[in-house]
Parts: C-alpha cells; structure tokens; sequence
C-alpha cells in the first residue's frame, strides 16, 4: 500500500505555480525527509497532502487511495503545521479535551502520559509555554489521534538541539510501534540523516531528487583529490556538483560506474546524506529520479 | 515524472467514516466563543434590566398622573396630564431606542467577527481543519449554535422593548410602524441581529482578519439598514390615501398610521405650493391660534384646503414584521452557506 501516492499534482497561486508535476508514491512505513530551499514548494506539498488546500492540476491521495482531505483521509492523518498553530489562550488540558472533540479517535491516556513525561502540567496556559513545549503539545495532540500518516511541517525549527533530539526520538517511537508512516519537511540535515529511509527534494517547485535514502547513497559517491585536475575529471564524468577549498576539491556524482579507473591523487568515498542534499541544493538543474525499469528492480 | 515505487493500485478496503458528533463539535464552539457570548449575555442582561427598571419608573408615574383610568385619552381632562407625562419620559424612552438601534450590530460583530476570522489570522485553522471532523462540520457546528444564541439573546431583549414601549404606543405616541421602533419589535429585532451575525462571519472569512472583518461587518450592516428604513420598507405593501385629520385619536403624538407623504389641495383643486402653506400657517399665528395639528387642519380648511395624504395602516404591522424577518432570515442563510462555500473552497 502506498501511503501517498501523487499524479500530475500542480498548485497555482495566481501566475505562480508553487508544485508542479509532482508524481510521488511512497509506501506505506516510511520516513520521508522533504528538503528543498526556502519557497521551493515543501509546504504547499504539505498542505495538498493534509487536504487544507486544493490542487490546481493532478491528485493526491493517502492512506492507500483515500482522496487528500476526505473524511477518511484528515481520521488518520495527523498534521503538526509550520510554527505548530494552538489556540493561545488554552490551558493544555482544555487544548486535549478540544481536540479530543474533533476527533473520531482519541488516545487521552497516551496524550497524559507523554505530557507528564515532558513535564508539562494540564493546567498550564499554552502562551505561557515556550516554544519548544508548544512543539511538543501539537506532536502530543498529532499522536494521540493514532494516526496513520504524521504529516510535520519543519517541525524543528522551534526546538533546541537536545529537544529536536527527544522530539525525533518520540516520532520515531511511534513509527516503529504503531507502524506509523511519517513525512517530515526540515532544514537540520543532520536530524533527517538520523531518520529518514526516504528522501524528497524539491526545487522550485519541482521534483529534483527522490527515492530511498539507501538507492541514493549507493549511487553517490564522492571524489577527492587535487583542485588542478578536478576540472578534467569532471569532464569525463557528469558531476552532480564540485566542490573546491583551497588545493582540495570534492566532486559529487552520481554513477553506475563505482569502481573505475581515477587519475592520481584521487579517491573515492561514499557521500553522506547531508553533502548528498547540499550538492543537489546548489545544483538546481541536476535532478535524480528513478527510472521506471529501475523502480520496478 | 516517474513515481518514486511501483503504485498500488488496489482498492483500499474503506470502512465508511463514522463523523464526529454535532454534540462534540457545538461543545468545541461553545468552549471557544464562551467568552464572547457571556460578553453579549452582559451586555443584553444590562439593556434588559435599564428596560425594566425605567419600565417600572414609567407606570408608576402613568397610574400616579391616572392615565391608566383615563379613557378615552383625547378627554380634555387627560391631555394636561398626558402631556406631562409625555414630558418627562418620552425622551429617556428615545435613548432606549437610540442604544438597542445599535445592539444588533454591536452583538453581531461580536460573536461573528472572531468566528472564523481569528483562526485565519492566528493561523489555528491548520489546527483545526486538519482534525477528523473536517472543516465544514466544524464550521457549521459553530456558525449554527451561534446564531442560535444570538437571535434568542435578542428576541428576549425584544420582547423586553415591546413591554417597555407599550404606554408611549398605547398614548399615540409613535405609530407601530414608525421606522425608529418597528424594528425593534416584533421579529425584526430577532431578525437584524441574526443578520448582522451572518454579515460579521462572512465578513471574517473574507477579509480573514478580525477588525477589518468587524469595521466592514458595521458599515455593511449600517448601509443595509439606512436603506430599508429610508428606501425599501415602505414598499413592502401600496400605501393607502387618506384625506383629512392624520390620526384624529392621537392626542399630542404622531398616531398608529405611518405616514409617508402628506400634501394640501387649494380650493381649485390644485396640489398648494410650500409658500402658500407657509403664509397660511402664519395668518393662523398671527389670529392668535396654537399650530397644533387639529387646529391646523380645522384652519385649513376653512380656507378651503383639504389635506391629502399617504399611509402606511398600523394593522399591517405583523405582515411587515414577517416580510422583513423572512428576507433577513433568506439573507442570514445565503451569507451562511457563502460562508461554508468559502471556507471549503478558498483555504490558506
């Protein structure tokens, strides 16, 4: 089952397409890291997959078929948006029974116990929460709909680095538990390296790079060596990007070929996620996408 | 594009979705516009209670001065003590007026404007809108518990009016249908607060911010009402010709007919000019006599001028009243379902 699938998807603002020709199908346990620039169309995706807006052109549709935004689809998915909105002038515990009233299904026994856990009591106003808390009572509430698919909108830019660190961890407790599937758009790479097992960059609204983190690595790889020669070298082999500091360069690229012949002083190492996405970040006109004879492999 | 894996195509086995119940949805509306609503709750009780109070005020001075005994109340008798009476209070009753004239749209504005503007300005509604009961249950939850509240809020006050007007109707004072009352009893009142409510949230989701929303909410609300009162009420049914004494019963006040236009006829059967009128009226206070309207009109016409005029019947005052609740009930609900359609349609 694939717990997003999308067609076509296009969304226009006035002249401007924010998403265009988004065709995705992720299946149904994955962790997907969004990446892409500022305004590159991570939230718009976001927001056509959580049904708050309609799409101009294309489908979207989760949970194995349901239509974004049918009733079936908002039951089980959870959304925590950008800034994690909550109604300000709530205690906590009138922010769980609200949401709780929303909502077909309600864990409250598990939205407490987490609360308690983070120490954050039911009788506190949330403006009086920092923002870090405030994160973490949208994920509490998010969760305690038991859904299916947890939508997280750069869910970590309010959090501290320890707290970005507890945040993931109960995110991905829950992934692994409840077989809980998870899409999560952010700029901490180094976070998303740590959890992802897919991995979706957009660049001005287009797909640039997409597939499992794993395929990915395993076609990238880094060269190193001298910066005089690195410009012959990449002539013969397409680089994704080429990095020079100093006399040093490092080339990303993107290969089948893993095992050829380098000239002198150079060698090979395998690229992390993080140099993977900052390549492609500078390079907006290089994509990686999957062919379909390699999709069906 | 090519799909990241192969797509699975088939059918996903979709029990139907049991929605969430109208009994949660109305508690989450009544737990978040509470604060609003006591507001409107405070200010309504206190109209209320200055009505009674000064209603109280009223009939004691009406039995004290023995109006209530007095019939009919052209008696000359009555009319020194009417007069008084009218004197004293029938302009703190105008104040009364003036103020409730306003509660509508102060009671609108403030329940409606928030209603859906504040979630779109605070950004809450990626909050709510993306929970299991969905946008439109939510909103319609909430749009039709609050328009509830405020409509009964305002019949009750209505009716509150309508026991504290009685003496100065009863005197002659104002007709039933005179455009500074009419809409404050009856089901106009109801009616027009309903309005101004459905105006203020449709104006939220439109302009989705919540003072804009209300100062837009008053002027539209304010427009709408000038017209009707000025342009369109007394269109609601052909007004009747009358001829001779407007009111002959009213005593001091304007009488039960609402009278549109009124125009004299000369001895030759043309309509009489504004100087021709003018000079008249001042030959009769030069002879000494009080301009009051029977003395007028008895002056007139032994000048042999017959006065023609155009009225609306204060029996008719039930017709009109359903006639202007119905359209600003059909008005309430279109700006309802504008708003849902918006709220469905337009997001982010």
């Amino acid at each position: 089952m694939n717990i997003i699938e999308t067609h076509g998807l296009g969304k226009r603002y006035r002249r401007t397409w924010a998403l265009r020709d988004c065709a995705l199908a992720v299946p149904a346990g994955s962790v997907v890291a969004l990446v892409g620039h500022n305004g590159a169309g991570k939230t718009t995706l976001l927001n056509l997959l959580v049904g708050l807006i309609e799409p101009t052109e294309g489908s979207a549709s989760v949970l194995g078929g349901e239509p974004a935004g049918s009733p079936a689809a908002l039951d089980a998915v959870g959304y925590v948006a950008q800034e994690a909105p909550l109604y300000q002038n709530l205690t906590v515990g009138d922010t769980l029974r609200v949401i709780a009233s929303l909502n077909r299904r309600w864990d409250q026994p598990r939205a407490e116990a987490r609360l308690a856990e983070l120490g954050i009591p039911l009788n506190r106003r949330v403006r009086r929460m920092s923002g870090g808390q405030q994160a973490q009572l949208a994920l509490t509430l998010a969760l305690a709909r038991r859904p299916k698919l947890l939508v997280l909108d750069e869910p970590l830019a309010m959090l501290d680095p320890l707290a970005r660190f507890d945040f993931m961890d109960t995110v991905m407790t829950a992934a692994s538990q409840d077989g809980l599937s998870v899409v999560l758009s952010s700029h901490v790479l180094a976070e998303l390296e740590r959890v992802a097992d897919h991995l979706i960059l957009l660049s001005r609204g287009r797909l640039q790079v997409a597939g499992k983190v794993r395929n990915l690595l395993d076609r990238h790889q880094v060269l190193t060596g001298p910066a005089i020669t690195a410009a012959k070298l990449a002539a013969q082999l397409p680089p994704v990007h080429i990095a020079t500091d100093d006399d040093l360069a490092r080339i990303l690229v993107s290969s089948g070929d893993q095992t050829g012949e380098l000239p002198e002083g150079w060698r090979r190492e395998p690229a992390s996620l993080e140099e993977m996405v900052l390549g492609y970040l500078r390079e907006p006109s290089v994509s990686a996408l999957p062919e379909a004879e390699e999709v069906l492999a | 594009m090519t799909p990241m894996t192969i797509p699975a195509h088939e059918a996903p086995a979709a029990p139907a979705v049991r929605p969430v119940p109208w009994r949660k949805l109305a508690w989450v509306g009544w737990r978040q516009h509470r604060l609003a609503l006591a507001g409107a709750a405070a200010l309504l009780t206190g109209v209320c209670a200055w009505m009674l109070i000064s209603g109280l005020q009223m009939r004691s001075a009406l039995n004290s001065f023995g109006l209530t005994s007095c019939t009919p109340l052209t008696a000359s008798s009555c009319s020194t003590q009417e007069t008084v009476f009218i004197n004293d209070y029938y302009s703190g009753a105008q104040v009364v007026v003036g103020v409730l004239t306003v509660i509508p749209i102060l009671v609108g504005a403030l329940v409606g404007g928030p209603m859906v503007a504040r979630e779109l300005e605070t950004g809450t509604f990626r909050l709510s809108w993306t929970q299991g009961s969905g946008r439109t249950r939510w909103l319609i939850a909430r749009l039709v518990l609050l328009a509830v509240a405020v409509t009964a809020g305002a019949a009750a006050v209505s009716l509150m009016f309508s026991w504290y007007y009685h003496p100065m109707l009863q005197l002659g004072q104002d007709s039933p249908l005179a455009p500074q009352i009419f809409d404050l009893r009856g089901v106009a009142f109801a009616g027009w607060t309903l309005a101004a409510f459905a105006i203020s949230v449709c104006a939220g989701a439109l302009i989705r911010r919540v003072i804009p929303a209300i100062v837009a909410a008053i002027a539209v609300w304010s427009g709408l009402l000038v017209t009707v009162v000025f342009w369109l009420r007394n269109h609601y049914q052909a007004p009747l010709t009358g001829t001779g004494l407007i009111n002959p019963t009213a005593g001091t006040g304007q009488g039960a007919q609402w009278v549109l236009t009124q125009w004299w006829i000369q001895p030759g059967g043309a309509p009489a000019s504004q100087s021709e009128i003018a000079s008249l009226s001042s030959q009769l206070r030069q002879a000494g006599g009080l301009p009051t309207p029977q003395a007028v009109q008895q002056w007139f016409a032994e000048q042999g001028y017959i006065k023609y005029f155009t009225y609306q019947p204060a029996g008719r005052f039930w017709s009109f009243q359903l006639i202007e609740g119905g359209w600003l009930l059909a008005l309430s609900v279109l700006l309802g379902a504008a708003t849902v359609w918006m709220i469905r349609h337009r997001a982010t």
